[in-house]
C-alpha cells in the first residue's frame, strides 16, 4: 500500500511529488524504467528542498477560529490562485450564517465567499440578531468516507494524514462525491474528482498553505498534530472546539473553535 | 442546463460544490437495468429451477432476455464516467475498502453464469439448425455448437442438467447483482435519503417487479404483433407473481419512509421538503399513486375475480407497462432525489436532464432499447420459444 502511494506520488507530474525524497526513489524500481527517468530528472530539478521532509513523524490538521473570520474571501482567491481551481468550484469556501428574529437561520455564500461578501445583507438588517462565518474546506478525515468507497484506490490518505487524489489514476466516477458529507469534493472539467490537498506541495516545503499565508486576521492555521510543540496542538489545548458532522464517524482533522450548532 | 438556470431553481442554501448533480440519467438507467437483468433471471429459474411448467413457454425468453440486458448495463456506467478510457482500473486495481471495486467480481462472475447457461439451454437448437443448413450459414450454427453436434438423450439430459445448475447458481448471484446495486446507495451514509440498509432490499425486490413486468409486456407485444393468441396460462402465472412481489416491494419503500417520517430525526425535516415538493411529482404521483396503487387494484382484481380474456388482458398488460415505470420512477427518486437534497441540510439543487449530451435522454433511450433489437436478432438465429407453444408454432411456420 506505501509503496504503491509513493510510486503513484513519483508519478504525478504535480510539484507534489517533489516530497517523497530519496527514499521513495530508490523504493520505486516497481514502477517501471520510465518511472525511474522520470524521477531522476524530478529530483534534479528540485534539489535539496524536498529531500528534507520526511513525513513520518507528520499527522496534518486544520483549525480555524471563527471569532476571528471577517468573510473577506480571500482565503478563497489564494487558494484558487494557487491550485488553478476551475470556475464554479471550489477547493475553500466561506459560508455567512446570519440568525433572524424567530428563530430562522439562513446561510449563504455568493461564489463561494469568492469577492467576500456585500456589506449589503439580503435580509431585513433590523431582523438581524448576530452573524458570523464560517470558512470550509476538506476536513481531511482519518476516516475518510470518500477513500473508503473509491474503488479504484486513487483517493488515499497519505503516510501523513492528508487527503489526496491520484488524478492519474482516478476513473471520475464520482462516488467520493457522493461519500463526502461536506461537500468538499467535485469533479474537476478534465474528468477527475478533484480537492483541497491542505497545498501539500508547500507545507511540504514548510511553507504555509495558500490560505492560512492569505489570512489577514489569522483565523486559519494547520500544523503538525503529532508535535506537542506545533502552535495547533498548543492553540487546541486551551480552547474549546468542535468538528462537523461528528455523529457521521469521519473523525475529520479540521477543528472549529467557536462552532455553533448551526453549522454543517 | 445553463449555470443560471440552475442558480435560479435552488432553494435555501446548497454547498457551492453541490450545484451540479453529478450522478446524472445515466445512473438512473444503470441500476434500472440490471433490474431487469436479475428479475428476468429469476424467471426463468422459476421454470428451469423449481419447475413452474405454466411458464415453459417464457423460461428460455427470460434467461435471454437476461443475457442481454446485461450486456448493455454497464454502458451507462461508461458513458457517466468522467475519464472512461480508465474504466478497466476498477477490474485491474480494485480497492479492497470500496463497495463499488466489486462490481468487475459480480458482473464478471455473473455474466459467465448467464452465458454458459444461455449455451446449454440453446444448445439443442444451435444443433438442429446446424444440422438442417448449408454452406456458410452450416459454419456458422457449428461454430455456434463449438464444432460439437452431438444430439441424442444423454446430451439432452446433461444439457438440462448444466441448465438446472446454473439456474440455482444464478440466483444467489443475480441476488447479490442487484442487491449490490442498491448497497452502493444504502452504504452511503453522508447522504440521508439513501442511506439505509433496507435500501439493497428494495432495490432487489423492484428489480424482480420490474424483470416480471418486462416479460409479460414483451410476451403480450409479440403475440400481438404475430398475431398469436396470448397464452393465457404463462400470463395467469406471472401476473400472480408480479402482485406478490409489488405488495412486498411497495410496502417495503413506504415502510422505509414511515419509518424516518416517525423518528423525526433532524433529516427528516429535509427529506419531508424533498418528497413533499421537489419529488412530489416523481414519488408521490408517479411512483405511488399512479404506478403502484393502480396496478395493485388491476393485479388485485385479476387474481381474484374470474374475468374474460379480453379483460384480463387488459387489466395485466396496463399493471406492466404501469410496473415498468413505477420501478423507473424509483431509480429516478433514488438517484436523483438523494442529489437534490444539499449535505447542508439547507436547501435543495435542481436537475433537468439535457436531450442530446453525453448523458442526455437520447442516448439513455437508445442504451434501453437496443436491447430489445438485439433479443429479436437472438430470436431469428435461434428460437427463443419452444416449438410447442404458441409463439414457438409461429416461428416454425414462419421461418424462411
Amino acid at each position: 500500500m506505501k509503496k504503491r502511494e509513493e510510486a503513484r506520488l513519483i508519478h504525478d507530474a504535480d510539484s507534489i511529488a517533489s516530497i517523497t525524497g530519496r527514499r521513495a526513489f530508490l523504493k520505486a524500481g516497481a514502477a517501471g524504467a520510465a518511472g525511474i527517468l522520470f524521477t531522476f530528472k524530478l529530483q534534479d530539478l528540485l534539489g535539496k528542498e524536498g529531500a528534507a521532509y520526511d513525513p513520518k513523524g507528520h499527522w496534518w490538521g486544520f483549525m480555524v477560529d471563527l471569532t476571528k473570520c471577517i468573510g473577506c474571501g480571500a482565503c478563497v482567491r489564494a487558494c484558487k490562485a494557487e491550485n488553478n481551481v476551475p470556475d464554479g468550484y471550489f477547493r475553500t469556501w466561506v459560508e455567512r450564517y446570519t440568525f433572524l428574529e424567530g428563530g430562522d437561520v439562513k446561510v449563504d455564500s455568493p461564489d463561494g465567499a469568492f469577492n467576500g461578501f456585500s456589506s449589503d445583507p439580503p435580509y431585513d438588517p433590523n431582523l438581524i440578531e448576530k452573524s458570523f462565518f464560517v470558512p470550509k474546506l476538506c476536513n481531511h478525515c482519518a476516516k475518510a468516507p470518500c477513500v473508503q468507497v473509491c474503488p479504484v484506490g486513487a483517493s488515499y490518505i497519505s503516510e501523513d494524514g492528508v487527503v489526496l487524489v491520484d488524478h492519474k489514476h482516478c476513473i471520475g466516477c464520482g462516488y467520493c462525491i457522493q461519500a463526502c458529507p461536506y461537500g468538499s469534493r467535485f469533479l474537476s472539467p478534465e474528468g477527475y474528482a478533484d480537492k483541497c490537498t491542505l497545498c501539500y506541495h508547500r507545507i511540504t516545503k514548510g511553507l504555509d498553505t495558500a490560505c492560512v499565508q492569505a489570512c489577514p486576521v489569522g483565523a486559519r492555521a494547520f500544523g503538525n498534530l503529532d508535535d506537542p510543540d506545533s502552535s495547533i496542538r498548543k492553540m487546541l489545548g486551551k480552547s474549546r472546539y468542535g468538528v462537523l458532522k461528528a455523529d457521521l464517524g469521519t473523525e475529520p482533522k479540521c477543528y472549529y473553535i467557536g462552532l455553533d450548532q448551526e453549522v454543517r | 442546463m445553463m449555470e443560471h438556470e440552475i442558480m435560479n431553481q435552488i432553494t435555501g442554501f446548497v454547498f457551492p460544490n453541490e450545484i451540479h448533480v453529478h450522478w446524472t440519467v445515466m445512473i438512473v438507467m444503470y441500476p434500472y437495468i440490471t433490474g431487469l437483468v436479475a428479475g428476468a433471471f429469476i424467471v426463468s429459474s422459476l421454470y428451469h429451477l423449481f419447475g413452474k411448467e405454466s411458464l415453459k413457454p417464457i423460461a428460455r425468453f427470460a434467461l435471454v432476455s437476461s443475457l442481454v440486458f446485461l450486456v448493455f448495463a454497464p454502458m451507462p456506467l461508461l458513458l457517466h464516467l468522467g475519464i472512461p478510457e480508465r474504466a478497466f482500473n476498477i477490474m485491474i486495481t480494485p480497492s479492497g475498502t470500496s463497495a463499488m471495486a466489486g462490481f468487475g467480481i459480480v458482473y464478471l462472475t455473473y455474466m459467465i453464469i448467464v452465458v454458459i447457461e444461455v449455451w446449454f439451454s440453446l444448445r439443442a437448437d444451435i444443433v438442429k439448425r446446424a444440422l438442417e443448413s448449408k454452406g456458410v450459414k452450416r459454419f456458422f450454427y457449428r461454430a455456434l455448437a463449438l464444432f460439437d453436434l452431438s444430439l441424442d438423450d444423454r446430451t439432452n439430459a446433461l444439457d438440462h442438467k448444466v441448465v438446472k445448475f446454473f439456474a440455482a447458481l444464478g440466483i444467489p448471484v443475480a441476488c447479490f447483482l442487484h442487491g449490490y446495486v442498491g448497497f452502493l446507495f444504502g452504504s452511503i451514509k453522508a447522504n440521508p435519503w439513501w442511506s439505509t440498509p433496507l435500501m439493497f432490499i428494495i432495490f432487489l425486490l423492484s428489480a424482480i417487479v420490474s424483470g416480471i413486468a418486462v416479460l409479460i409486456f414483451l410476451f403480450f407485444v409479440i403475440s400481438w404483433v404475430r398475431r398469436v393468441t396470448v397464452d393465457r396460462d404463462v400470463i395467469k402465472t406471472l401476473a400472480g407473481f408480479l402482485w406478490g412481489f409489488m405488495i412486498i416491494d411497495v410496502t417495503l419503500e413506504i415502510m422505509e419512509v414511515l419509518s424516518v417520517a416517525y423518528e423525526q430525526t433532524e433529516a427528516w425535516q429535509t427529506i419531508e421538503i424533498l418528497i413533499r415538493d421537489k419529488l412530489f411529482v416523481t414519488y408521490v404521483v408517479i411512483q405511488l399513486l399512479l404506478c403502484s396503487l393502480v396496478p395493485f387494484l388491476f393485479l388485485g382484481v385479476n387474481s381474484v375475480l374470474r374475468l374474460r380474456a379480453k379483460m384480463s388482458n387488459f387489466l395485466v398488460f396496463s399493471s406492466s407497462v404501469l410496473l415498468l415505470i413505477q420501478v423507473l420512477a424509483m431509480r429516478w427518486n433514488v438517484v436523483i432525489g438523494g442529489q437534490l437534497m444539499s449535505k447542508s441540510f439547507r436547501g435543495y439543487t435542481s436537475y433537468t436532464p439535457g436531450i442530446w449530451e453525453k448523458e442526455g435522454l437520447i442516448l439513455a433511450f437508445v442504451i434501453f432499447t437496443v436491447p430489445f433489437l438485439l433479443l429479436r436478432m437472438v430470436d431469428g438465429i435461434v428460437p427463443l420459444f419452444p416449438p410447442d407453444s404458441a409463439l414457438g408454432r409461429w416461428t416454425l411456420e414462419h421461418r424462411t
